[in-house]
């Protein structure tokens, strides 16, 4: 009765052809980015060194290291974080325990989509008429890091949300019937069991913030500065506008050298996401509910 | 009478429960709300803020006809300076159509096979995989674009210049596909697992669960991965000022040198005036930009919701 048909033969065969078809997709989509990454390990490891990193670009941006934008961009991510923490976290506690299901919120949500959908060049015109010329701050690391901040809300609210919905709601339940109010109960109860997952999104956010390059271009980061920034109000260089600048504004550098620049900044942006994976693997593995 | 009426108000005072706790709870409410309204106030800010800097021109300038239609860009120059973005909008659109055809049929090609084929292990490197390739900034594409598909492309299809419509097609392509491989993968996942055991009760092979069941339900999910990413292609800035060529074309082939909108704004702010026509008209783009993206992710959403209520 159950003996295996010519039909069963057939569908088997289909079956595995199309699975490896998407494999083989899978694998178009990724190898060439990894080949990419291998060229950039290459090319860009002879020139990386610990002075490279802690030495400022000399002869006119041809030689040197990259530490003024190193330094630029932990400022800029610094005080876009600063900003953009505290915000997020209380839109998404907002949206996760007092919001309800009505055409509000979803109005909310979809500003956050948006938010997270604008073109880059746009906020960066954005904090250019807001930040830079009404509020009056100048091209300083605070409008830079203001619009940063603003473009990069998404990502923080997104994860903090999830990890306050992952906290079962009969933990809640349990908390107000001991007559706790509703902050009594966010505070003791909610975000000590979601402070890991949130965590897990401020560092997401870490790396997507020193990545950007179009936000900061005309708010607050600059080609070349000899000095290095002393406080918000200073401008700055960074690494992902240096790798620009290297690449296109330059002449005359040598054609390792944007390697090294290219290799830092991804560096820097992989070790942080690969750290907020983990960490994320991790907090799954000891879950308790 | 008022003995009776005292002790109503003393009853009522022990159940008065605005303590310090209560004030507290007040107040935070008060602030997590402002919170959460700031979403809506930074999006209505940016088109406020935006159009304020734009505004001098679309009122005094602005000529429909010529700003869309004419596809000479020339605004810098002093007598008799030109403003139409057609050729702009051309570059930008050839560049995300090619990145779509690049990106849309491998990227749900991965998001099958990550979210339906594979399983344990597997799944999970290709899922972080997936991730990591989302992180990369995209000064870094600009980058490879140019140090890296330049000179291949010049060697291989034996063309002058490698900075053009294909390099950046396949760049924005590379970007944009793990984007939507993620997105498109959680609306394969949302299809509730009952649709599958159901189909696999009926004698149904993996692949006719699939197509036959899975897709379907997730149609409006995926439709939505893919507008998402058509809205991260046209708003791309780095990568495209970088790998296209930046110079002003409407391309014939894909070996043509184009300009993108996003591209332009970016090169040419930092030399204007405050205040200047060409710096109005750069504003005046970034109303457009944001116009489009706003429709395009407004039209996600619904046709994503689409789903969920059906």
């Amino acid at each position: 009765m159950f003996e295996i048909s010519q039909l069963n033969i057939r569908n088997q065969r289909v079956q595995r052809l199309y699975k490896t078809l998407f494999l083989l997709m899978t694998m178009l989509l990724i190898l060439p980015v990894l080949l990419i990454l291998g060229t950039l390990v290459v090319k860009g490891s002879s020139v990386i060194s610990i002075d490279f990193l802690f030495t400022s670009p000399t002869d006119g941006m041809t030689a040197g290291g990259l530490f003024p934008a190193l330094l630029g961009t932990v400022w800029l991510v610094a005080v876009a974080l600063l900003i953009s923490v505290p915000l997020g976290i209380a839109a998404a506690i907002y949206l996760s325990e007092y919001a309800g299901e009505n055409w509000f919120t979803r109005i909310i949500n979809l500003a956050i989509i948006n938010l997270a959908g604008v073109p880059s060049i746009v906020h960066a015109l954005f904090g250019v008429g807001a930040f830079v010329l009404f509020f009056g701050f100048g091209t300083s690391i605070l409008a830079a890091s203001l619009t940063l901040a603003i473009m990069t809300l998404p990502v923080v609210i997104v994860a903090t949300r999830e990890s306050l919905q992952a906290v079962p709601h009969a933990f809640r339940e349990a908390c107000w019937n001991m007559g706790a109010t509703r902050w009594q109960t966010i505070r003791r109860v909610v975000l000590p069991n979601a402070i890991s997952g949130i965590l897990t999104g401020v560092i997401l956010e870490v790396s997507r913030t020193s990545g950007e390059t179009a936000p900061i271009m005309f708010t607050g980061a600059v080609f070349f500065t000899p000095f290095l920034p002393q406080g918000i109000f200073d401008q700055t260089m960074a690494m992902s506008l240096h790798l620009f600048v290297v690449s296109t504004q330059v002449p005359g550098v040598p054609e390792d050298l944007p390697y090294g620049v290219a290799l830092v900044l991804i560096a820097m942006v992989l070790i942080m996401n690969s750290l907020s994976i983990a960490f994320r693997t991790w907090l799954r593995g000891k879950k308790k509910w | 009478m008022p003995g009776q009426q005292l002790m109503q108000a003393r009853d009522m005072a022990s159940f008065d429960r605005r303590n310090a706790d209560w004030y507290i709870d007040k107040l935070v409410q008060a602030l997590v709300f402002i919170g959460g309204i700031s979403a809506i106030i930074f999006i209505v800010g940016i088109f406020v803020f935006i159009t304020k800097e734009g505004l001098g021109f679309i009122l005094d300038r602005f000529d429909f006809m010529e700003f869309f239609t004419s596809p000479y860009w020339y605004p810098a120059e002093e007598d008799d300076p030109e403003y139409g973005i057609l050729a702009l909008i051309a570059g930008t659109a050839s560049v995300t159509g090619l990145a779509m055809l690049v990106a849309i049929p491998f990227s749900l090609g991965a998001a099958i096979y990550v979210a339906e084929f594979a399983s344990g292990k597997t799944r999970e490197a290709l899922k972080v995989l997936v991730e990591l390739l989302a992180a990369i900034p995209s000064v870094v594409w600009g980058f490879i674009g140019l140090s890296i598909m330049n000179p291949l492309i010049i060697e291989v299809f034996d063309v002058p210049v490698g900075l053009n419509v294909l390099n950046a097609g396949i760049i924005l392509g590379l970007m944009a596909a793990p984007i939507m491989t993620s997105i498109a993968e959680d609306a394969l996942k949302a299809v509730p697992d009952r649709y599958r055991e159901a189909a696999e009760a009926m004698g149904a092979t993996r692949w006719q669960v699939i197509y036959k069941t899975v897709l379907p339900a997730a149609k409006n999910g995926l439709l939505g991965a893919v507008l998402l990413g058509v809205g991260r292609g046209f708003g791309e800035t780095m990568a495209v000022l970088m790998a296209t060529g930046h110079s002003i074309n409407i391309p014939h082939s894909i070996f043509d040198s184009v300009r993108a909108l996003t591209a332009t704004i970016a090169a040419e702010l930092g030399e204007t005036a405050v205040g200047s026509d060409h710096y109005q008209v750069l504003f005046t783009i970034g109303i457009f930009l944001f116009l489009i993206t706003f429709v395009i992710n407004l039209t996600a959403d619904l046709v994503v919701r689409g789903v969920r209520k059906g």
